[in-house]
């Protein structure tokens, strides 16, 4: 007989069990009438450790009533699945009948064999000079925002959902959503977005609100993900997944291991945060063979903008690369704010250059970088010794740097440049220092281009 | 029978369980691992996701451990951490890794030339060569006597084999070209010897400042984004191994995919042939199951070890080692064990240097005499790269080598990331004899000079950075000059230029040489009142910069170039 022996945070431990195995999905139903989902987190002789996606809210141990379904938690999916939201468990919230399933497929998915992908190797352009320029993000690549509370991270990502394209190809694109623990304003600003778009034709929304259950959170991910492959390995399209927020998705799972008494790891959050999240992030990519891709865009809030805390540390060493907003250059007014210095994009350099983007990008790039850095040691200085200490060539880094926030950081928010337009201000902004600096371009890259653009 | 699951850990009743031996779970027949013995109870734990497993599920046990397969057809070939080839997985279960899949790690059906070396009636025993296969133009797989078998020579033919036919009779015993070998034994050498030759990896820090000597073993531990995944494809595409042994170790799969992209296009520097032709890739990817992970640089280990003892100089590299710690750690929490720093179990240290040690050369057991040896190059990705954590620290004790991954040079987008002021190589003394021989005399004081250059550089600008340039004297200011010339036009370099990613040992060596030659040169002439600009905008000084780029040739004679150069100065000064 099975029953209910007790119910402790999000967890149920279910005495008299047989036959149920190890992550089963488990269907709760309430006297009420209500039914909530679960799933085996253990099994140990006929008892079996169940966490509640839901919440265990107003359980009793004696008149719920379980059934153990032989399948693991799955999502429906359709090709019409697209332009619909679904709550964080995958149940539609827009009014609209459910789905007519094609078929259903188990949201944990299966990891991709190393030797089937295929390298992202195709520039996506975002219109952002930061990113298209500095940190080029790739078709199939999983490039996260690190930010902060009160950045726009809700912004940015949402204006490269709707700037991104492969260009030179008309391809079918889609977006799926995945919000974990965000209010509802955020919420709203990205369903609006993409009503006044049209994109939310071509869109999945998967909402979990932070009233919502805090435990179904640990499921929406991955029925983000799931629509994602649906979408592009069966149906063939290019999908741009944007997952956020990943901190509140990481702190449901510190809630679960907590409840089982699991020894901690950093902070308080698991040992296995790292292979948990891997097995989110690593979804992504392309596939030989296949026609269509996941590009994946996590964002997470810093807590207390601490790059090592183990979220954005971990995340940082599955993805490739991140893109870090930075509340100073916020505090001077300057959107997007995204910091180049630590900003990384692991695949810019098989995605650019020539016959990608163009052949002194590259070379243009690095010249960036080093000298924006070089721009912002030259501006402590200045602190400590005054502007008058400088040399002359510090001088001109100084000017640099500033006018490279204010002209190639700088952007509007429905401001598309094109890569041309942006490698055009690079080439503007590094005129500003003596061309003996140039260390990182070769002569003959200068020579062609530094005055053609 | 099953009792208990909870993720990769099952507790079952086993028959005759010894600790060490495969278990098959379920219906799906999941590959496991018993790693603890209490009563009636095995811990197994399960090299493939769990999910779906019932108590009261079968455990059989197979009464072996779990072994890697030796044999021809692994070069080139990508396995997954219990050396299952991902290859031929794709052609069963699609481009998704389906669980419970059996398929034989080196093909049974492709035949291979065998060519004896030795004849009826020798006498042979352990180790020794019996004859070889031309695996790939690069590397002649030799076939050794497995261990335990000796005697005379009873029936060897020639011919074309597959990997489980018999190619000879020895004492009674059939030997086919196949071997199994236990992953977590240490394959042994009957001596080992000292390090004596650099590892050449064309990698300007690591050649002239950091060496690391074949057959020794380092450890680059770094954050994120510091460059340690570029670090070491680059020693694998560039070093002069015989043969590569890479393990992607809860690391990118798309990092794997690009290996397997790119080597295929690459040439070894060495032969010009298609590097996939002296390497075998290891992938556990970080989605993939924990527990292979743990076993993934076993299996490589075991591996480059059986290449080592054919007599080549083998190099492995394990991106990143931490994963493999936090493997170990998810294992132990899940087996109870009381943990210790950090929640990594008690034993971490051992483990670690029990690994390392598996690095070095020497002589091989068997007939012919043959000296091998095997480098191991590590990664380690501590936590917010906090270089005080256990898995780094519990390395360094171990590793005679250690690249420190700075990512401030990293956000200066200066590549290799190595920190100069941490870093250290204890293999230098080892080495000094193979440097002052094959590439020049003034090596060590050349390098030592360039060394005191950076040293100074970083304590000059901690003055400049409190009171300002002009406090410093012209002489200060030159070695402020100089040693940006050794940053920039030296340590850095770029893994994406077609010259640039590779230095030999000589151009390296002329490379410093020349800078060096500009200061030794240079502080006299400032001394001597030569102006700093002047010398600062002298032709040499582009010269220099433009080296990365040059010919071997057009770099010979560069510190002649800068010398001369300087002295046109220095008399010209005087005259004016």
């Amino acid at each position: 007989m099975v029953k209910i022996s007790e119910i402790t945070g999000p967890l149920m431990l279910v005495d008299g069990v047989s036959d149920a195995a190890y992550d089963e999905l488990v269907e709760i139903k309430l006297r009420s009438g209500e039914s909530r989902l679960g799933k085996v987190l253990e099994l140990n002789g006929d008892k079996a450790l169940v966490q509640v996606f839901e919440g265990t809210e107003g359980l009793d141990l004696k008149t719920v009533s379980l059934s153990f379904k032989g399948r693991s938690l799955e999502l429906a999916v359709a090709p019409d699945m697209t332009g619909r939201i679904f709550s964080g468990l995958g149940r539609p919230i827009d009014g609209i009948p459910e789905l007519i399933p094609t078929k259903r497929l188990d949201v944990n998915g299966l990891p991709i064999n190393p030797f089937s992908r295929d390298y992202p190797n195709d520039f996506i352009q975002t219109g952002i000079s930061t990113i298209d320029g500095l940190n080029t993000l790739s078709r199939g690549q999983k490039l996260p925002i690190f930010s902060a509370s009160g950045l726009p991270h809700s912004r940015l990502a949402a204006q490269i959902a709707h700037q991104a394209k492969v260009r030179g190809k008309e391809e079918s694109f889609a977006v799926v959503f995945g919000a974990m623990g965000i209010t509802y304003e955020e919420a709203e600003f990205f369903i609006s977005g993409f009503r006044k778009t049209g994109a939310i034709e071509n869109s999945v929304l998967f909402i979990n609100l932070a009233s919502d259950p805090a435990i179904e959170r640990i499921a929406t991910p991955r029925l983000a993900l799931t629509a994602a492959e649906y979408l592009a390995f069966d149906v063939g399209m290019h999908v741009l997944v944007v997952l956020t927020d990943m901190t509140s998705y990481c702190e449901s799972l510190r809630e679960v291991s907590a409840a089982r008494r699991e020894v901690p790891g950093r902070r308080g959050y698991p040992g296995y945060l790292y292979t948990d999240l891997a097995t989110l992030y690593e979804r992504a990519g392309r596939i030989k063979g296949q026609a269509g891709s996941i590009t994946l865009i996590p964002i997470l809030t810093m807590p207390d903008d601490d790059k090592t805390h183990p979220i954005p540390d971990l995340t940082g060493y599955i993805t490739e690369g991140q893109i870090i907003l930075s509340r100073d250059l916020e505090r001077k007014g300057i959107y997007p704010p995204v910091d180049p210095l630590p900003s990384l994009s692991r695949l810019r350099d098989k995605a650019i250059g020539e016959g990608r983007t163009r052949e002194d990008h590259a070379s243009v790039a690095n010249q960036l970088f080093a000298s924006y850095a070089r721009g912002r040691e030259v501006r402590e200085l200045v602190v400590i010794l005054g502007e008058a200490a400088l040399s002359d060539t510090d001088k001109k880094y100084l000017e640099f740097a500033n006018e490279f926030e204010k002209h190639f950081i700088r952007q509007g928010q429905n401001e598309s440049r094109s890569i041309e337009e942006t490698l055009r201000v690079s080439w503007k902004l590094l005129k500003i220092l003596p061309k003996e600096e140039w260390k990182r371009i070769k002569p003959e890259i200068a020579e062609k281009y530094a005055d053609k653009s | 029978m099953i009792k208990k699951i909870s993720g990769p850990l099952v507790i079952a009743e086993v028959e005759g369980a010894k600790k060490g031996d495969l278990v098959r779970l379920g219906g799906k027949r999941l590959i496991g691992e018993v790693v603890e013995l209490r009563g009636k109870n095995a811990s197994i734990q399960v090299y493939e996701e769990t999910s779906g497993l019932k108590i009261g599920d079968e455990a059989i046990n197979t009464g072996s451990p779990l072994s890697v397969e030796l044999a021809p057809g692994l070069i080139g070939g990508i396995f997954d951490g219990i050396q299952r080839p991902l290859e031929d997985i794709v052609n069963v279960s699609g481009y998704f890794i389906e669980r419970g899949i059996d398929v034989p790690s080196v093909s049974r059906e492709k035949k291979w030339s065998f060519v004896p070396s030795v004849k009826e009636g020798d006498v042979v025993s352990a180790g020794d060569i019996i004859g070889q296969v031309e695996e790939t133009p690069l590397i002649k797989h030799k076939i050794m006597v497995p261990y335990g078998i000796s005697g005379k020579v009873e029936t060897i033919k020639a011919g074309a084999f597959s990997v489980d036919e018999t190619v000879a009779v020895i004492e009674g015993q059939k030997i086919s070209m196949l071997q199994k070998w236990p992953v977590r034994r240490r394959r042994m050498l009957l001596q080992k010897s000292p390090v004596d030759s650099p590892l050449v990896t064309g990698q300007r820090i690591i050649d002239t400042f950091f060496p690391i000597g074949k057959g020794g073993a380092a450890c680059a531990p770094g954050p994120f984004g510091a460059g340690k995944t570029v670090i070491q494809h680059q020693m694998a595409k560039w070093s002069d191994a015989d043969l590569i042994v890479f393990v992607g170790c809860g690391e990118r799969g798309n990092e794997m995919t690009d290996v397997l992209k790119e080597f295929p296009t690459l040439k070894d520097p060495k032969t010009g042939r298609p590097l996939l032709e002296k390497t075998i890739l290891i992938a556990n990817t970080s989605n993939m199951p924990i527990a292979a992970r743990e076993a993934s640089v076993y299996t490589g280990a075991a591996i480059a070890e059986y290449f080592r003892d054919m007599g080549y100089n083998v190099a492995m590299m394990a991106d990143s080692t931490s994963r493999w710690a936090e493997a170990l750690r998810e294992m132990s929490g899940r087996l109870e064990e009381m943990p210790g720093e950090e929640g990594y179990p008690a034993y971490l240290g051992s483990r670690l240097a029990d690994f390392y040690e598996r690095a070095g050369r020497g002589k091989c057991f068997g007939k012919p005499e043959r000296d091998g040896s095997l480098t191991l190059i590590g990664s380690v990705s501590p936590p917010g790269g906090d270089m005080s954590e256990p898995v780094v620290q519990n390395t360094l004790r171990v590793t005679k080598v250690f690249w420190a991954l700075d990512e401030g040079l990293a956000h200066k987008r200066h590549f290799p990331a190595i920190n100069w002021l941490l870093s250290y190589s204890l293999y230098l003394p080892n080495l000094s004899e193979f440097f002052s021989k094959e590439i020049a005399e003034d090596m060590a004081e050349v390098r030592a000079e360039a060394m005191k250059l950076l040293a100074q550089e970083a304590e000059l600008e901690e003055i400049v950075r409190l009171v300002g340039l002009e406090s410093i004297s012209k002489k200060e200011q030159l070695v402020l000059f100089v040693s940006k010339m050794i940053r920039e036009d030296f340590l850095y370099q770029s893994a994406f230029d077609q010259v640039d990613q590779y230095s030999s040992l000589k151009k390296q060596y002329y490379m410093l040489k020349s800078i060096v030659e500009f200061f030794v040169k240079g502080s006299p002439a400032v001394e001597e009142g030569v102006d700093l600009e002047q010398l600062k905008k002298s032709e040499v000084v582009g010269q220099i910069a433009g080296a990365r780029f040059m010919k071997d040739e057009d770099v010979t004679n560069l510190p002649e170039r800068v010398a001369s150069s300087i002295n046109a100065l220095r008399s010209g000064g005087r005259h004016g």
